[in-house]
Parts: structure tokens; C-alpha cells; sequence
């Protein structure tokens, strides 16, 4: 077809429930052995794309490619993928073993292949010894990796990832997190992983596409969409604790608001270019310097401290800038508490500007 | 180029294809057979002739309202409606009040709860032939418990509702909350544990005593659970027919009949199939009546959030 | 109130005294031990009736046990009862009774949880529309469609057989079965399902081999439900069957209710009491799931 690299392509996708449209006219290229995380809040359409992709769901329109192939209306098992769960969606009745061939044996496939088949799923996943065990006697971890065995089994070029962490507790989320990375670096299948979690979004993804309202907002690299997200919801969805908006206007260099005034000739403006109006100020917690740091900034403003959050290796500081609020980051050594007046400096080239009135990125 | 082709939606949805889902279409056929044949199509034949006079075979000869002037000038439906009506509020009230009473008190952590439970449930379990039958038995005026009463002195004890025409219905009504309060117990109890327990720790911290929460607090929330019970209490009140056949046969005299055995004897014994075509008909349009604003409460509302 | 535990000047310690006989107690369990009688006493009065003798009844209290037990009751219920039309006893009707149970909960089990199933998974259009339509058909009284039946039944010609009655069980028990297996397969994940798609498994392999392994108590439930209710029915019997194929309750009615000859109480009890014995089997081996069944068939609807 068209594109010999994409191994996903969705195409014009439409869905919708009687008159409530859920996804709209969506375009999305996958290429061979990439990493995509669909990233959004719930709600937004993601497990649902997903599922279009598995063919669990019918689409209203617009077409799914896989591997260069028009699948749109192929049942899902016809379609060379495979697909892990949020609830692991383990068959209760069934061994490990049972799980992982349950599929195999409804492709008739020899009983050798799928012997040999269960064999290497399972010393890739580490799960030899548990194969004749139920899934009631399986820790969550252990779980998800049968469950992501079952997917392997099929032999698939892509895998469809559910939210896979969400069920388990963090400090295993962090580790499966890493295993799906290793997998993947392992058998550079295609991967679409959905998650309302932005970390495993940034740290799995080669691209992540953030998605509303069943649209996608951005797709691009992690580093993009963190550095220059395309419109103010991106901005906020992304970073932890999310980004400071001040309101205020632009006028010719400048960025003027009531309690500060910014000269933004070292910003990187969009392609549109700059026009005067109204706009907002994004600038992330973590791009505040403070006390000494701050003086070295472009911009330097006090700030009054309201709340310090000791979080360990840094302190998250909840100020207000003449009764606006103002986050920020500060070292964990910080000896910052409430009452304080602090300095902050802001780097202008660090921030972003966003229309106000269209949210858009300048 | 095939890209632009496609770029537009609407090509990509599926041809009108009945054929799709084939096996979920042949597993509910017996569903739309039942639904449509017999529930529907039953219903509306029924109606339709009951404005015929049809009488030993269903017969096309529309008579308008006649069956129905009929029917309402029989003394003997008069006293069936009138019965129904008895009974049926007398033993909602009743069921109610006691199955919630019941309910609560089990709902105390009691010990031996699963022992009450059982008693208070298996008549549950039982046909209501048997029931009318063991219930004619017990209020047998010659050697039930009117009997036992005055053989201990009271001489003059007089408790024999099966036998007065005045009070036979309410002999029924005995037999009916015996049989069916232990059902209403367990709907109520599962809906009183189905209310959030910290409900209850609020009230305790705040020092409402148990009686006003239950009346302000708990009986409100748990107005979901009154309404269906409500409502399969009613929908069961209307089919009564069992009972009364097994304990009284309808009498002394007509005393205690009941509509749907005036159905069933009209369309299979006197052999006057229009009659009692009318008369279910009236019944449908009694349940009807309890049904269509439950029906919009419940799904209406539900609809709107 | 506390002197017997919290020793002068030490004030309260330790755990708070609890007394059995508070009067709250008293009142609560004085109260559920009366219910309890009221609703124990009709089959006590049932079982002592039945071992009595007809001299020891006319003489006594029905509330008094036997003085000497027979079973003699028992055996001439079962065997010798007369209805008016024949006296082979209830026998005839408890083996008529099977015949029509059996294949009557097989058959509307087997259709509504197959029903249930493509409902909850595999919803196609128009679905909704028939089931709301067998919903509210639950509600309607039976007298509006008993004769529209007779007629199909008379059609088929099985009016008056025991596969005319196991059908009509079939269709007046689909209502609430279809509610029970759809509400219960909803209740399963459904990423089950999905996973199962994924594997290749089609609309009857994920029926047989991964959703009824998985339902094994909806089924039992599913059961009590329909063997209490079909053995209990009376109405339909009466209606669809002839007298030779009578179901037990009917003969029981018959039986006891009959004109003719001298009635012989412990005869009559001890035929309800056979009667009542497979339903209250069922029920007191059941228990919790009992009240599970009737609980969610009803809750929901």
C-alpha cells in the first residue's frame, strides 16, 4: 500500500453511539516496531480507539490497516494482534498453561507449536514454574505477565496494551514498567499502549498521542510534547505538578500582566508567528529557579510561601504572586516554610505563550 | 492516493448486513417468539375478543361493551373486585410492614440470624395449594385452633373466618402474609444491607436513636427497594387464584372469590369464553394501572440522568 | 450499672460490660422467637396431623403431638387417595409432576441462559426492544394470554401433553431467567469476553468453554428457582394438561377438596406434606442460594 513502514494506520476514523460522537475523523500512523502511547484523561476516547484497533468494537467509519492489510471488518482474531488487559481478564477456570494455548487451540494450530510456542512465552516472561498453577493463585504482577504470555503466544506483530499497570500497586508498576520496556527492546513488535498515567507514557513511549474529546491533541516524541506542547491542554495534562497559567497580553516583545512584565525575545515562537492580544503564560514548576539560582534568571520576581510539600528529593512550593497561585520546585534540602518571601526567576526561552482565546501554542 | 480515498469517513461503515451476529439472532428467537407471539400477539387477541360473544369457541361476532356491561352487573365479579381490593391493600400494608419489620430486626447482628431466616422463609417455599391447604386445616372451626381455644375454658371463642361470609377473605389474607412476608423480609433485608455502613456510624456519632434513623434516614434511601417490592407485590396480588381455590373454593357461597378465578372458570367451565375474556382484560388493565407509572419512574427517570 | 466490673474509684476500664438480658435483648429476640412460631406452626401442625390416627384427631388438639404415630396416612396418600376420578393416590401426580419439572427447567434454562448470555454480550439491534417487551410481560397477568396459548398449543398438538405444559413453563419462566443469566453475564468482566474474541473463540465457544464454567452458581440458582416454581404451579397444570397427566398439586387439591366420603385429615395432611417435601428439600438444602435466587430474579426486575 502507500506506506511500507506503518504498521498501524488508521485512517478517517469515525465512531459514534447514536448521535454521541466518540471518536472523529482520526489519523494515525504506526510505524514497524514502534512504541505509541495513546495518553488522556478518562473519558477521552483512548481504550475505545484501542478497541477499534482490536476490532472488539464496530467503527462508524474510516479504515484500520495492519501490516498493510484493510482489516476494518475482520473479526479480531483474523487481525495479527494481540492484546493485554487492565483486569488481566485471565480465564479463571483455566491452568496458565490452559490460558496461554486457549487461543492457539481455537486456531487449530499442532499440538507441538503450541507446546513449543507456551514453552518460549513462558521463559520469556519468566513464568515456567507457574504454568500448571490457576490465576486465583497468582500474585497481580504475575498475573499481567500471563496475561501479556497470552498475547505473545499469538505470534503477532502488534500488541494492544489496555492500561496493563493500572490494577497493580506502584511500586510493582514500576518494575512491569520496565519489563514491557525490555520486551519490546527485545522483540521490536508494534506496540499501542493506552494510559492515563503520563509517566509510563514518557518513559515507554517512542511517540505518545494525547487525546480529548476523541480527538488527538498532540502526537509526538515524549521530549515534544513536554517541551512544546501544542495547546494550553497539553501543556496542563502534561508535568506534575502541572504547569503555572498567568493571564495577561502580548505586546510586541513583551508579556504583560498585572504583576509581572517578561520580555520574551528569546522565546521560540511557533510558526504563526507573534500577534498582539491576549494570551496565557505557561511555565512549568520545575523550570522555577530560586534564591540564588534566581538571580542569574531573565525575570525575577518575590513570592510569598503559603505551603511546603516535602516530597523527599525535592519540595514542591505552593506560593502566591500578589494572590495568584505560583508552584514550584525547589531543592529537598530547602529550608522554605510557610510565611517566607522567596526570589524566583523565570527564562522566558523555558515557558510557553498560549493564545487566549483559541488555546493554541504562539 | 488511496489515502485520499478514504480520508472522509462514511465509506468505511459497514453494508446493512443481517447476517452479522447470526448466532446471538438464533439464540434469542425463543425471546421474540415469547415476546412478541404469545406476550403481545396473546394479549391483543384477548382484548379484541373480548368484545366479541364468543362462547364455547372464539368467534368473530363483535357485541361492543356488552361483555363488559355484563361483567360489571354480575354480583359475583362485583364481590370479586371487592375482595381483590381487600386483600390487596390489607396485604400489601401488611407484607410490608412486617417484612420490614422483620427485616430490621434481623439486621440487629442477632445470633441465630441464618436459623430465623429459614423459618421465616421456607413457607416461602411452599405451593399455595399447599398453603390454603394447611391453613383451611388450622382454622377448621370443629378441631383447629378455635377448638383448642375453647377446649382451655374460653367457651364462647369464636374464630372461624373460612365459614363467615363476612370475614372469609381475611382468612385468605392469614394464609397469604404466612406464605409470602418471609420473601418480602429478605428483599427488605438485602436492601437495608445494601445501605452504606457508615450511615449508620454517622447517626450513632451524631446520637439519632436507631427508630428515627431508620424512619428519616434509612427508609427514605432504600425507597428504590419499596417501590419494586411494591410493585411484585401488587403484580402477585392481581394472579391470586391458587389460594383461594385450595382453601375456601371461593365461598361460603361467593363470599370470598376472586377475580382470577372468575377468568378461569368463565373461559373453562361455563363455557363463556368472552366473559372471561373481559374480565382478564380488566385485570390487565388493573396491573396496567400499577405498572405504567412505575414503569416511568423508574425508566423514565432513569433516561433523564 | 457497672459495679460488678469497674472496681470504686477506677472508673471505666477495660472492655465495656455487655449483658445478655438487656432489655433490648429481651424485647428483640422475644419478639422474633413469637414470629418464629407463628410461622413454624403450620408445619408442625402439618407433620403431627399427618402421624396421627382419624380417632386421635377428632378427639384432641391439632397442636398436640400424636400419642401413637402411624404412618398409616402416609402410605394410603400415597397410594390409595382418591380424587373422585380414580384412587391409585398422589403417586400418579408425583411422577406426572417429574415429568413435566424435568425437562421444563432443562428447557427454559437452557433457553434463557443462552438468551441471557447473547443479551449481555452480544446486544445486536432490536434486542432491547424484545427484551423489554419480556420484562414487562412478566407483569402481566397470566388470564390475558392463557387462552391465546391453548389455542397455539391446540395448533402444535400438544395441548393437554406434557410437552405442551414444559413449553408453556418454558415461555411464563423466560422472563425472569433471561433477567437472571443477562444481569449475571453483564456482571462478568468484560474484558473476559474481549480476550476471549481476541483469541478466536466464536459465540458458542465462549459460551461452552469460558462463561458456563464460570456460572455454576447462577445455574443452581436458576434451578431452585424453576423446579420450586414449576412444582409448586397449580394454574397451568390445571389448564394444559389433562387428568391423567394432572401435576401433583392439582391432585392434592383434588383430593383434599373432594365431596365425597368422610374426610380423613391426616390423610389430607400427609398429601401436603408429600407435596410440600420436594420444594422444602430443595429450600433447606439450598439455603443462601435460595435466597440469593429469589432475591435477584426480584430486586432487579
Amino acid at each position: 500500500m502507500n506506506q511500507t513502514t506503518s504498521s498501524v494506520s488508521i485512517r478517517g476514523l469515525d465512531l459514534h453511539f447514536g448521535s454521541v460522537k466518540v471518536l472523529t475523523d482520526l489519523d494515525i500512523e504506526i510505524g514497524e516496531g514502534e512504541f505509541l502511547v495513546l495518553l488522556g484523561s478518562s473519558g477521552c476516547g483512548k481504550s475505545t480507539l484501542l478497541n477499534c484497533i482490536a476490532g472488539l468494537l464496530d467503527v462508524s467509519g474510516g479504515e484500520i490497516h495492519i501490516k498493510g492489510r484493510n482489516v476494518t471488518w475482520d473479526e479480531p482474531k483474523d487481525r495479527g494482534i494481540g492484546m493485554v488487559f487492565q483486569s488481566y481478564a485471565l480465564y479463571p477456570q483455566m491452568t496458565v498453561r490452559g490460558n496461554l494455548s486457549f487461543g492457539l487451540k481455537q486456531a487449530k494450530v499442532a499440538k507441538s507449536e503450541i507446546e513449543s510456542r507456551v514453552k518460549r512465552a513462558a521463559e520469556v516472561l519468566q513464568i515456567e514454574a507457574l504454568l500448571e498453577r490457576k490465576p486465583a493463585q497468582l500474585s497481580g504482577g504475575q498475573r499481567q505477565r500471563v496475561a501479556i504470555g497470552r498475547a505473545l503466544v499469538r505470534d503477532v506483530d502488534v500488541f494492544l496494551f489496555d492500561e496493563p499497570l493500572s490494577n497493580l500497586d506502584a511500586k510493582l508498576r514500576a518494575s512491569l514498567r520496565v519489563e514491557i520496556k525490555r520486551l519490546h527492546q527485545q522483540l521490536h513488535n508494534t506496540m499501542i499502549y493506552v494510559t492515563h498515567d503520563q509517566i509510563e507514557a514518557m518513559t515507554l513511549a517512542d511517540r505518545i498521542a494525547i487525546m480529548k474529546d476523541g480527538a488527538v491533541q498532540q502526537l509526538g516524541t515524549p521530549h515534544e510534547i513536554y517541551s512544546s506542547p501544542v495547546n494550553r491542554y497539553v501543556a496542563a495534562f502534561i508535568g506534575s505538578p502541572s504547569m503555572n497559567f498567568f493571564s495577561g497580553s502580548l505586546s510586541g516583545d513583551n508579556f504583560v500582566s498585572d504583576t509581572m512584565t517578561l520580555s520574551m525575545d528569546r522565546y521560540a515562537f511557533d510558526g504563526t508567528g507573534r500577534q498582539n492580544g491576549r494570551v496565557e503564560l505557561g511555565v512549568r514548576p520545575e523550570h522555577v529557579a530560586c534564591d540564588e539560582a534566581a538571580r542569574d534568571m531573565p525575570f525575577q520576581v518575590e513570592v510569598d510561601v503559603d505551603v511546603v510539600e516535602p516530597m523527599g528529593s525535592d519540595t514542591q512550593v505552593w506560593g502566591s504572586l500578589q494572590g495568584e497561585e505560583f508552584r514550584f520546585r525547589v531543592d529537598g534540602q530547602s529550608t522554605l516554610k510557610t510565611g517566607d518571601k522567596v526570589l524566583v526567576g523565570i527564562d522566558p526561552a523555558r515557558t510557553c505563550l498560549f493564545d487566549m482565546t483559541t488555546e493554541l501554542r504562539l | 492516493m488511496n489515502h485520499q480515498i478514504t480520508h472522509k469517513g462514511a465509506q468505511g461503515r459497514r453494508p446493512f448486513r443481517p447476517l452479522r451476529n447470526l448466532n446471538a439472532k438464533i439464540a434469542a428467537i425463543p425471546m421474540i417468539l415469547t415476546a412478541m407471539v404469545v406476550f403481545v400477539g396473546g394479549t391483543i387477541w384477548t382484548v379484541v375478543y373480548s368484545f366479541t360473544n364468543s362462547r364455547l369457541l372464539p368467534r368473530e361476532q363483535f357485541v361492543g361493551l356488552k361483555q363488559y356491561e355484563r361483567l360489571w352487573g354480575t354480583s359475583r365479579w362485583q364481590v370479586s373486585i371487592e375482595n381483590l381490593l381487600i386483600f390487596g391493600v390489607c396485604s400489601l400494608v401488611l407484607s410490608l410492614v412486617i417484612g420490614f419489620v422483620l427485616a430490621a430486626l434481623l439486621d440487629q447482628k442477632i445470633r441465630f440470624e441464618d436459623t430465623f431466616r429459614t423459618i421465616f422463609l421456607y413457607p416461602f417455599a411452599m405451593s399455595f395449594i399447599v398453603t390454603g391447604l394447611v391453613w383451611q386445616w388450622i382454622l377448621n372451626p370443629r378441631l383447629g385452633v378455635q377448638n383448642v381455644v375453647r377446649d382451655l375454658g374460653w367457651d364462647s371463642f369464636v374464630f372461624d373466618p373460612l365459614n363467615n361470609a363476612d370475614i372469609a377473605i381475611y382468612g385468605i389474607l392469614i394464609a397469604a402474609i404466612w406464605q409470602g412476608t418471609g420473601f418480602i423480609m429478605c428483599l427488605m433485608l438485602a436492601g437495608l444491607r445494601g445501605i452504606d455502613e457508615d450511615i449508620w456510624k454517622a447517626a450513632r456519632v451524631d446520637g439519632i436513636p436507631a427508630w428515627k434513623t431508620y424512619i428519616f434516614i434509612v427508609i427514605p434511601m432504600m425507597r428504590p427497594v419499596f417501590i419494586t417490592t411494591l410493585v411484585i407485590i401488587a403484580a402477585g396480588i392481581v394472579k391470586v387464584y391458587d389460594l383461594v381455590v385450595a382453601q375456601t373454593s371461593g365461598g361460603p357461597g361467593i363470599a370470598s372469590e376472586v377475580p382470577a378465578k372468575y377468568v378461569y372458570e368463565k373461559m373453562f367451565q361455563s363455557q363463556n369464553l368472552a366473559q372471561g375474556f373481559a374480565a382478564s382484560t380488566m385485570m390487565l388493565l388493573a396491573v396496567l394501572i400499577v405498572l405504567i407509572p412505575w414503569a416511568y419512574l423508574e425508566f423514565g427517570g432513569r433516561r433523564r440522568d | 450499672m457497672t459495679e460488678s466490673v469497674a472496681p470504686v474509684g477506677r472508673g471505666p476500664n477495660g472492655p465495656k460490660p455487655r449483658r445478655v438480658f438487656s432489655r433490648r435483648n429481651i424485647f428483640l429476640y422475644g419478639i422474633l422467637g413469637l414470629v418464629a412460631c407463628y410461622y413454624a406452626l403450620p408445619l408442625y401442625v402439618m407433620v403431627v396431623t399427618s402421624l396421627k390416627g382419624m380417632p386421635e384427631i377428632r378427639m384432641g388438639n391439632i397442636f398436640s403431638p400424636p400419642v401413637e404415630v402411624t404412618f398409616q396416612p402416609w402410605v394410603k396418600a400415597w397410594a390409595e387417595a382418591c380424587t373422585g376420578l380414580n384412587c391409585d393416590g398422589l403417586s400418579r401426580g408425583f411422577w406426572n409432576s417429574v415429568m413435566i419439572t424435568v425437562p421444563s427447567v432443562v428447557l427454559s434454562i437452557a433457553i434463557a441462559s443462552v438468551n441471557g448470555y447473547a443479551l449481555a454480550n452480544w446486544r445486536f439491534k432490536g434486542a432491547n426492544v424484545f427484551f423489554t417487551i419480556l420484562i414487562f410481560g412478566a407483569f402481566i397477568p397470566y388470564q390475558v394470554m392463557i387462552y391465546p396459548l391453548v389455542i397455539i398449543l391446540r395448533e402444535m398438538g400438544l395441548y393437554g401433553s406434557f410437552w405442551g405444559l414444559v413449553l408453556v413453563h418454558s415461555v411464563f419462566g423466560m422472563p425472569i431467567l433471561t433477567l437472571l443469566f443477562r444481569n449475571y453475564f453483564s456482571s462478568l468482566p468484560e474484558e473476559l469476553f474481549k480476550a476471549a474474541r481476541v483469541d478466536g473463540a466464536g459465540f458458542w465457544g465462549i459460551f461452552l468453554k469460558i462463561m458456563l464454567p464460570m456460572s455454576v452458581p447462577i445455574f443452581v440458582v436458576a434451578m431452585i428457582l424453576q423446579i420450586t416454581g414449576i412444582w409448586n404451579d397449580f394454574l397451568f397444570g390445571v389448564i394444559y394438561t389433562k387428568p391423567a397427566n394432572y401435576p401433583m398439586t392439582v391432585q392434592l387439591n383434588n383430593i383434599v377438596n373432594s365431596v365425597q366420603g368422610v374426610k380423613e385429615y391426616n390423610v389430607n395432611m400427609a398429601a401436603t406434606m408429600i407435596t410440600a417435601l420436594v420444594p422444602l428439600t430443595v429450600y433447606f438444602i439450598s439455603g443462601r442460594l435460595f435466597v440469593r435466587g429469589i432475591a435477584a430474579g426480584a430486586v432487579k426486575g
